[in-house]
């Protein structure tokens, strides 16, 4: 570990891409403002994980997840479910009915491969998983529309667990695990892209599910006020210490002022420094969890456990006349990225403070975070990391760098002319060509990325 | 009423909600499917850009319809869109072949995994087409067809027969089952019987083999891609006239594709048919709300009360993964037995 540190410092190149990175962070701080560079950097680390996570299933392995939005759904579902308070009127209405019926579901699918382990006749089985989902969906549907009834307009579902929110960082990468077992379970050891079809599969269905059943995280309607690990804006203005803080840190300043501007200018500053306040506590929190996991993940890789995982990707073959099962080390990696995509989906639903399923759009976010982990080079997590910066800042900044390129060209437009409101108003969509363009260029020119694996050679 | 009345309405109503509509529907994901078999066959990756590209060959047919409406060129009955798909087809191939030629034949020449590599690049491919789409069309859901909306209507069905229920033909289901028959006989007839045909055919089985005598293999993948563009180009216009186009739809037709060629078997062409129409036929089964139907064929007393819907419709999408994943467990090969483990 403490090598691999040293290398990455030596490592002329990718200090100088992070320096890069800073100061250009630095500058959107000091021209547009410090909350907004705060964000970049906050959802860059989220990010992060996420392509951390990602690299690890591509870069150490070879498997394709094309699903990376639904195992970060699960994520955040996992916070609604561990830390909202329980809903004491339809837990006492619909839960025991729910739970029955889930039990029930449960059941009917263990009976069914139980007896097909023993080799029943299938069409028996059949008969018995039908009947079994048949009764399920009964009580399932009466169950479901008893909790969606209790007071539907603030609630409507059966809410969580009332725990500490950094419990479910755990849980959703648990969850996460789980969903990646069972897919992989059934998809890895047949041909490459059946991983990839089954994920963006059960992604799809995942958010579905979400979206639907109202009984389970409010669906469509969203789950508002997620409690914080950090402290709220609010209470950071009133607290005297902050406020004193920030009136030495502007102190030469107010001076200069009378005393009735002097407290509105100091209202503001407290007012603007809280938001920066609490957006470095985020800032401090992905990053304590980002350095562990990397950490972690450098450890595992320079482990026997790591080479042999290297040493089945590079030669698949070799690694299994070696003896190596290669089924079982993937399905390994396979749920262990996974995890780690379920804790950042987590964290991301934990930073937001709301539970919006339409915000998961596979389209650009699954995609966002595989040009992250392909620019800043599969293999390498200091690559992802990189990448995740990088991408995010572009994704991010591209839509006002859009939109002045259009307001330049509208200077030599006619007023209110057609095309232009046409081009303003689908200008975003632009930055999904982008991006592609981005992924296939590296694919082509730099198929390595922008930092290399390093440790190639065992 | 006599029974067997009863039993003909019963049939009516299943025709009318469930035979047609799968069986157009089943049609569209098969041509659909078969672009799919044939990247994969000849280029040897599976194709995840191909939902998007449906959606940039409607797009274009979209724009050239038209084009040609406002300049009244249109036919009596028919939607004009398929005037504008010859049209469409050549700037589909334009683009297919230049994405070929910018993209995917690199990775051909230095002989990359293609299937790993071709998967990632299609993902690439994906995004930009649907970007462009979007950027040009906007995301929302818009109707295209014009002209006569059905061959025959309900009404005049009940007129004609004189039955309680109708059913009612559209021309979209009409055009979509006549022209998807025309194009699986068309391409049968081209893998079977032409001199090209023979050699993709060949170059499929055995690229080493095929190289040795002297198939042209740029020739092979060229003529490939002007099948893909034909195959995508109809597909994507006939599902656009049945359900209307909306880009995201066609970006999630990618899954029950996907579902119909593994079915089936991957890389079997008979096989992507088959699965197309298993998986058009168990989506709409299920997803149907049988109530009315067992009203007919039921005494009175067993009437159901609910939808009897095994379903519902929002998961529909679900049916296809589940279907996959069924068969991934059970028979891994697909129906007519397709390739299971990487080839490179």
């Amino acid at each position: 570990m403490v090598n691999n540190m040293k290398t990455f410092f030596q490592d002329k190149k990718a200090v100088a891409y992070f320096t890069i990175m800073a100061v250009v962070l630095i500058f959107v701080g000091l021209n547009q403002s410090w909350a907004l560079a705060l964000g970049i950097i906050n959802m860059s680390l989220i990010s992060a994980i996420m392509a951390l996570g990602v690299n690890i299933q591509w870069g150490y392995a070879g498997l394709m997840n094309v699903g990376i939005m639904g195992f970060a759904a699960l994520g955040g579902v996992s916070v609604v479910l561990i830390a909202q308070q329980p809903v004491a009127e339809a837990v006492d209405a619909g839960g025991i009915k729910m739970f029955i019926a889930l039990i029930m579901g449960a059941a009917t699918i263990t009976l069914g491969i139980l007896l097909n382990r023993r080799g029943i006749n299938k069409w028996l089985i059949t008969a018995i998983v039908v009947t079994g989902y048949l009764f399920t969906r009964y009580y399932f549907s009466e169950a479901a529309d008893i909790i969606e009834k209790v007071d539907p307009a603030i609630t409507g579902y059966l809410g969580g667990f009332g725990l500490p929110i950094a419990f479910s960082w755990i849980v959703g990468g648990v969850i996460a695990a789980g969903a990646a077992w069972w897919v992989g379970k059934i998809t890895l050891g047949l041909r490459t892209d059946y991983l990839a079809i089954a994920t963006l599969g059960i992604s799809e269905i995942i958010l579905y599910v979400i979206k639907n059943e109202d009984w389970f995280v409010r669906g469509l309607k969203n789950v508002y006020g997620l409690p914080r690990p950090v402290p709220y804006e609010v209470d950071m203005q009133q607290s005297e210490w902050f406020q004193n803080f920030i009136a030495w840190i502007h102190r030469s300043e107010l001076q200069l002022l009378s005393q009735s501007d002097q407290i509105e200018k100091l209202t503001d500053y407290v007012r603007e420094a809280a938001v920066v306040f609490v957006k470095l506590c985020y800032s401090g929190l992905f990053i304590a969890i980002l350095v562990s996991l990397i950490v972690l993940s450098n450890l595992a890789l320079n482990s026997p456990w790591g080479r042999k995982v290297r040493a089945i990707r590079d030669n698949e073959v070799a690694a299994s006349a070696m003896g190596k099962d290669i089924k079982s080390q993937h399905l390994q990696i396979f749920v262990l990225g996974s995890a780690i995509v379920g804790v950042a989906g987590a964290l991301l639903v934990t930073y937001d403070g709301i539970f919006i399923p339409t915000a998961y759009m596979p389209l650009r976010f699954t995609f966002l975070i595989w040009v992250m982990v392909i620019l800043g080079g599969s293999g390498n997590n200091m690559g992802s990391v990189l990448g995740a910066f990088i991408i995010w800042f572009i994704w991010i900044q591209s839509g006002p760098m859009g939109l002045w390129f259009v307001e330049m060209l509208s200077n030599n437009m006619a007023e209110g002319s057609s095309s232009l409101e046409f081009i303003e108003d689908r200008v975003h969509y632009l930055r999904l060509v982008f991006m592609g363009a981005i992924l296939l260029l590296i694919m082509r020119f730099s198929p390595s990325g922008l930092l290399p694996e390093k440790n190639k050679q065992l | 009423m006599s029974d067997s009345i009863d039993i003909i309405n019963a049939f009516a109503l299943l025709t009318n909600f469930v035979i047609l509509p799968a069986l157009s529907y089943g049609s569209q994901l098969a041509l659909g499917a078969l672009a799919v078999t044939l990247v994969y066959s000849i280029l040897r990756f599976s194709n995840f850009a191909q939902g998007d590209s449906m959606a940039f060959g409607t797009m274009l047919v979209i724009l050239i319809s038209g084009y040609m409406i406002s300049k009244g060129w249109t036919i009596t009955g028919f939607p004009t869109a398929i005037l504008a798909i010859p049209l469409a087809l050549i700037g589909m191939a334009i683009y297919l072949l230049l994405m070929d030629r910018l993209v995917y034949r690199h990775y051909r020449k230095i002989k990359a995994k293609q299937n790993i590599i071709g998967i990632t690049a299609s993902i690439g491919v994906m995004f930009i087409t649907g970007g462009i789409v979007r950027f040009i069309l906007g995301a929302s859901a818009q109707r295209f067809g014009d002209g006569e909306r059905f061959i025959f209507s309900v009404r005049e069905f009940k007129a004609f027969t004189g039955l309680e229920q109708g059913i009612a033909f559209k021309t979209s289901q009409f055009l979509t089952i006549s022209l998807a028959i025309l194009l699986v006989a068309f391409l049968f007839y081209f893998l079977q019987k032409t001199k090209t045909g023979k050699a993709m055919r060949a170059y499929s089985d055995n690229t080493e083999l095929a190289l040795l005598s002297g198939i042209d293999p740029d020739k092979v993948v060229q003529i490939t891609w002007l099948l893909v563009a034909l195959f995508t180009t109809i597909a994507g216009t006939l599902y656009g006239l049945d359900k209307g186009f909306a880009p995201q739809q066609y970006h999630l037709l990618l899954l029950p594709i996907f579902a119909s060629v593994i079915v089936g078997g991957i890389g079997s062409p008979i096989g992507a048919i088959a699965g197309a129409f298993l998986v058009a036929f168990s989506e709409i089964l299920l997803t149907y709300a049988y109530k009315k139907f067992l009203i007919y064929l039921l005494p009175l007393s067993m009437h159901p009360s609910s939808l009897v819907q095994l379903i519902g419709t929002e998961y529909k999408y679900a049916i296809s993964f589940v279907i996959l994943v069924i068969v991934l467990l059970i028979r891994p090969t697909g129906i007519f037995k397709g390739k299971v483990i990487d080839g490179e």
